[in-house]
């Protein structure tokens, strides 16, 4: 995904010379070509979260358009502060990126676990929140948030599913999700690269025929909430999977928008339950030891259903 | 019309001295801050106290404003990091005609807009909402940034406490102007020496301050910041060096201009009431 969002974020400066990528001395190796095309378009703040997201607000108010990134929870909970009051309240248009969501930096311990930032990002007013779930939506969603006043979070991931175009021509919207794989026995909603492992737990609920209906909600706040409501309708129970907490994340958006609306379909949200991971390990070993994993999910789905 | 050296306030004579136009307004923001402070029951009146000369000169004789047109593109901007100090700001913007002076009797109130730290929204002239310590100079480097890359002219000026010089955050920015030479850019600094429970000295050292601006790859100038003639002459020699910021360290008294509150700790947070606001308010206008 990083790979996609600075080939995006470069074809976007091509047309619009305003736009900024401010990074926290992070990316290496992955910015050099940006960083030589153009020149006059990258700053590195140095190890300066907090002054990074001050500064793409200063500049944002005197009409660039920024994006500030780092790894993991740098780009978001050590400059939060900056995100609230600065970029969000002066309704600047300053998008965070974050590489990193979930187990992506697995192996180096709970410094680079980001696994609380969708709850703790879409609690605050007048934020997009984004978390791809593969490389299509990577490249729109950069563009999308670029084009789109106001503050952002881009969430981004090592892992991707396949969320290619569904049709010649599908253009993207913040705010409306994807169905990637129709189904009426459950739906599966999620956000981010485990999309990859829902479509192989997807495939093996088909190999038992359940036909599991999988949405993309790639756009976390604002929820489309009459995707998640159709699914509710239309489909036995819904199941969220996100490499994040269960508290305040996606499934706990999905369970707002239906209790809102007073409709009571059976919900199974899968994600982090048991606090820190003070283990370590690749991003695919520690969604097996949560069962986040593909195998997981089938199975917590298909009990799930069978209750 | 612009602001710059052309507020229309009247010069009076008051037995041998001369009341500029800084100064009067300097008097008007010390008062419109008291009677604000006692019925909205804010606090901070101290630290507003501090700053009403800074803010009048800068007002009346430094920035390159136009009330009538707040958002002008080439207008020098403010960034008042300090937004505790909110109540001296309003003021000064409301008696240069940002906004109506009888706005400030809703400062505190239910509803208001006009809120105990600094807010943008729907406020004319407030460039920027602060109150959390040590957002305002990163801000304020952002502008002038991109003042540099669109190759403008205007000047960008912040104000922070010394207190805030203790936020991490203050010294990321620091580095960052200097690294960047952004001469566009100055910090003022509200040197008063008294935080919110206890001196400076006696919470957490800044001392040698200009030196550690200075080491920082900053131009420092010291100053009384409650002489007018000097803030005058050193803000409008700015910047100090070109290719540098610069950062005008004065060297003020919380609580300045009420007897009972100057140097205190006390009137960080202690509401003007009774007794009290009928002595300070009497002191300010026989000042």
């Amino acid at each position: 995904m990083r790979d996609h969002f600075i080939q995006c974020l470069g074809e976007l400066v091509q047309q619009d010379p305003n736009i900024l990528l401010i990074t926290g001395d992070l990316g290496f190796g992955v910015f050099n070509d940006f960083r030589e095309n153009y020149p006059d378009n990258f700053i590195n703040v140095g190890v300066a979260e907090q002054q990074m997201t001050g500064l793409a607000t200063g500049l944002a108010l005197e009409g660039k358009t920024t994006f500030t990134y780092s790894i993991a929870n740098f780009a978001t909970l050590r400059c939060l502060e900056q995100i609230r009051n600065d970029a969000a309240y002066h309704g600047a248009n300053v998008n965070v990126v974050c590489i990193g969501g979930g187990f992506s930096y697995g192996a180096l311990g709970i410094s680079h676990h980001a696994t609380e930032d969708l709850a703790i990002l879409r609690s605050i007013p007048d934020i997009t929140v984004v978390a791809p779930c593969g490389y299509w939506e990577t490249m729109a969603a950069t563009a999308a948030i670029a084009q789109e006043p106001g503050t952002a979070y881009l969430r981004l991931d090592k892992s991707a599913g396949d969320d290619s175009a569904i049709s010649d021509g599908e253009s993207f919207r913040l705010g409306c999700a994807r169905i990637l794989h129709s189904g009426t026995d459950c739906t599966i909603i999620t956000a981010g690269g485990i999309l990859e492992e829902v479509q192989k737990a997807a495939a093996e609920l088909s190999s038992k025929n359940i036909a599991a209906r999988v949405i993309s909600m790639h756009t976390i706040k604002p929820i489309d909430v009459e995707t998640v409501l159709t699914a509710a309708t239309e489909t036995n129970a819904l199941i969220t999977v996100e490499e994040h907490t269960v508290n305040g994340g996606l499934g706990s958006a999905v369970l707002e928008v239906l209790a809102d609306h007073e409709q009571f379909t059976r919900v199974l949200r899968i994600g982090l339950e048991g606090g820190f991971s003070s283990i370590v390990g690749s991003q695919q070993y520690l969604r097996q030891q949560y069962k986040l994993d593909a195998a997981s999910i089938a199975q917590r789905t298909i009990e799930f259903l069978e209750q | 019309m612009l602001l710059k050296r052309s507020l229309p306030f009247t010069v009076t004579t008051r037995k041998y001295n001369y009341m500029s136009a800084a100064q009067e307004l300097a008097k008007k923001v010390r008062i419109h801050a008291l009677k604000m402070a006692n019925s909205g029951g804010g606090s901070h009146i101290g630290s507003a106290l501090s700053i009403a000369d800074i803010l009048a000169v800068l007002y009346a004789e430094i920035l390159h404003l136009d009330p009538k047109n707040p958002k002008l593109e080439q207008r020098d901007r403010f960034v008042l990091s300090k937004g505790h100090a909110g109540a001296a700001l309003y003021a000064t913007l409301a008696e240069t005609g940002f906004f109506p002076i009888s706005k400030l009797a809703t400062h505190y109130q239910d509803g208001s807009d006009l809120c105990g730290h600094v807010s943008h929204k729907g406020i004319p002239g407030v460039e920027v909402s602060t109150g959390s310590l040590g957002h305002g100079l990163s801000l304020a480097t952002g502008m002038a940034l991109a003042a540099k890359i669109d190759q403008k002219k205007h000047r960008i000026f912040t104000l922070l406490s010394d207190g805030e010089c203790d936020e991490g955050s203050t010294w990321e920015a620091v580095l960052f102007a200097a690294h960047h030479h952004l001469d566009n850019l100055s910090a003022i600094i509200d040197y008063n020496k008294i935080q919110s429970l206890d001196t400076v000295a006696d919470t957490l050292e800044l001392e040698p301050l200009a030196d550690k601006w200075r080491s920082f790859g900053w131009q420092v100038q010291e100053v009384d910041g409650h002489n007018h003639q000097q803030l005058q002459s050193d803000l409008s020699a700015l910047p100090l060096e070109s290719g540098c910021p610069s950062v005008i360290i004065c060297h003020t008294v919380k609580g300045k201009g009420v007897s009972f509150m100057e140097n205190t700790v006390l009137w960080h947070y202690r509401v003007p009431r009774g007794e009290e606001f009928a002595t300070a308010l009497q002191e300010l206008e026989d000042s």
